[in-house]
């Protein structure tokens, strides 16, 4: 079973969810971090790392004697990633996506490709659980090739949880991509509704099955409850608004650990979304 | 004179930065604002903007085979870095639209198609005026979005004789957030006690100095763990950042959200709004300007 975390709005609790989810499963979990702009489940989980992997996008290198100043390469490029002068032939790194297209229009093989390290995924375990985590190198400014790295670690045998980004854009589209089901962690306040709206709105163009859990129980509004109730969308759990839960959580302690009842409240959870799928 | 710009970022999604902005908003009046979250964005929702002006984006394009065309060779799946292409068919959520499939292919079957992935706003609230805008679900957020919305603020703060932008930002470090640092004269990174608050609150920052932008720091829910926050003035004062206020721990702050009032407004005597007060006072003071 393949089951992301995710929300429109960030810090509404997404890894906290991801996090005790996966500390109260009973078969085997992988645990995947896809906020690779700002990764968290290590600093909660804390593995012991057993593998440090480069990720690397491949980016064109002119040969300036072979080129003929053309400039179909320029021409071609989707993402003004090349810019072709009379004499000289600029590659700006930062905005090649590395799709290969100038190397193959040009006519005078002037093209070559080199790796441009973009960032790095890291895998470990903690007390059983894997734990595979992307890491953009900053300054850096797609996270989809570390995103997508991360991603090849996925491991069918056992219960998948992908901790995706904040947001509703290519990162999370790309992280919650072949989930089975998708877990939206909402606040009921006016910025959690907006935010969870525009969410649903992309799970639905990607037909996963999703439910809600809302987070933060017992401040804002009734928003999230109503919007729920009229789409038809089943709220999953609900977790209070406790100052011991924010207050383990800023300690880095995952609450299913010292909250008594926890754990069997995420395992019956597991169930409920079985059923769904 | 050219308008002075900060951004309001964070890195950590959720540390209060669009509660920041709209207060530090309310406080000055004459300025323009931005919401560069052009994602998930809720900044209208605190300052409740009128659209005078609304503009179409066309962002990526996406590759389409046509299959009366399609001869199922197979290049154009054996040439996509991006896996995009299954079964003669290509799957627009992998597809960048880089264009190669379409130039490779031998059939002329595949073409680039241009949509709108998005809209630019103007808008007018009782601040002043106010640039946002709203990609489709699903789009890639390149920054070139966010730097229209910039652009449109820039011109409107130069036209109207307006000292100040104050740009909401974006969580992360990617392309959206960079879009929104590039050229400013501060920027103002809210955190939280936490450890992942402190972890992004550090990447927040290398990204900051990496664009050689001065850099503030604001930690809002500082009581919830007064060690940790003790630990962020610490690495603070180390690296020679100063941090300019502390805001508290209060639920007030998510009643003014259900109000869809900036705090300042809802609950000018409240702890809260005297920190961001004291915030304002100090980032325009950085900034050289009035009060």
């Amino acid at each position: 079973m393949i089951l992301s975390v995710a929300s429109g709005k960030g810090g509404t609790g997404k890894t906290t969810v991801a996090v005790n989810l996966a500390l109260s499963m009973e078969r085997k979990v992988q645990i995947l971090d896809c906020d690779v702009e700002e990764p968290n489940v290590h600093v909660l989980l804390k593995p012991k790392v057993t593998e440090r992997k480069p990720v690397y996008i491949r980016i064109p290198k002119v040969n300036e004697n072979l080129c003929s100043h053309c400039g179909e390469c320029a021409k071609f490029c989707q993402f003004n990633a090349i810019l072709a002068l009379p004499t000289e032939v600029i590659v700006f790194p930062e905005l090649c996506h590395g799709c290969g297209g100038c190397k193959v229009v040009c006519p005078s093989n002037a093209i070559t490709e080199e790796d441009k390290e973009v960032g790095e995924v890291v895998r470990g375990f903690s007390d059983g659980i894997e734990v595979v985590y992307g890491i953009l190198k900053i300054g850096e400014p797609m996270p989809v090739p570390v995103i997508r790295e991360v991603k090849r670690y996925l491991d069918k045998e056992k219960d998948v949880i992908i901790d995706a980004p904040p947001g509703t854009s290519c990162p999370l589209v790309h992280s919650v991509y072949g989930s089975d089901f998708v877990i939206l962690v909402a606040e009921s306040t006016p910025f959690g509704l907006h935010d969870l709206r525009i969410t649903v709105d992309v799970l639905r163009q990607m037909k996963i099955p999703f439910g809600v859990v809302v987070n933060f129980k017992g401040v804002g509004d009734e928003g999230v409850y109503e919007y729920c109730k009229r789409e038809d969308i089943p709220i999953i759990l609900e977790i209070p608004f406790s100052r011991e839960i924010a207050e383990l959580y800023s300690r880095g302690i995952p609450f299913v650990e010292t909250l008594e009842g926890w754990k069997a409240r995420f395992r019956e959870l597991t169930k409920r979304i079985e059923e769904y799928i | 004179m050219k308008a002075k710009q900060v951004t309001i970022l964070s890195g950590k999604g959720g540390a209060g930065k669009t509660t920041l902005t709209a207060s530090l908003v309310s406080l000055t009046r004459s300025c323009v604002v931005t919401d560069c979250d052009v994602d998930a964005s809720n900044l209208h929702l605190l300052l409740k903007p009128e659209v005078i002006d609304k503009k179409e984006f066309y962002g990526q394009k996406k590759a389409k085979i046509e299959a009366s065309k399609c001869i199922e060779c197979g290049l154009c799946r054996e040439a996509c870095r991006f896996d995009a292409i299954r079964n003669f068919e290509v799957d627009p959520i992998l597809c960048e639209g880089c264009g190669v499939c379409a130039y490779i292919c031998p059939a002329e079957a595949i073409n680039l198609e241009e949509e709108v992935s998005g809209y630019l706003y103007t808008s007018r609230t009782k601040y002043g005026f106010m640039c946002h805008a709203q990609l489709k679900p699903g789009e890639e957020n390149s920054g070139k979005l966010v730097n229209l919305v910039r652009k449109n603020a820039e011109t409107l703060a130069e036209k109207n004789g307006l000292n100040l932008i104050i740009n909401d930002g974006p969580p992360g470090i990617g392309c959206p957030v960079i879009a929104s640092v590039t050229g400013v004269d501060l920027g103002v990174v809210v955190t939280e006690p936490t450890l992942s608050g402190i972890h992004d609150l550090k990447r927040a920052l290398t990204l900051l100095n990496h664009f050689g932008i001065k850099p503030l720091v604001c930690i809002n829910k500082y009581d919830l763990n007064l060690k940790n926050t003790e630990r962020i003035c610490t690495f603070c004062k180390a690296n020679g950042i100063e941090v300019i206020g502390k805001i508290k721990f209060d639920p007030i702050i998510t009643q003014s959200m259900v109000a869809g009032k900036p705090i300042v407004e809802y609950s000018p005597d409240s702890p809260v709004s005297k920190s961001i007060a004291e915030i304002w006072r100090r980032i325009m003071k950085e900034l050289d300007l009035d009060v």
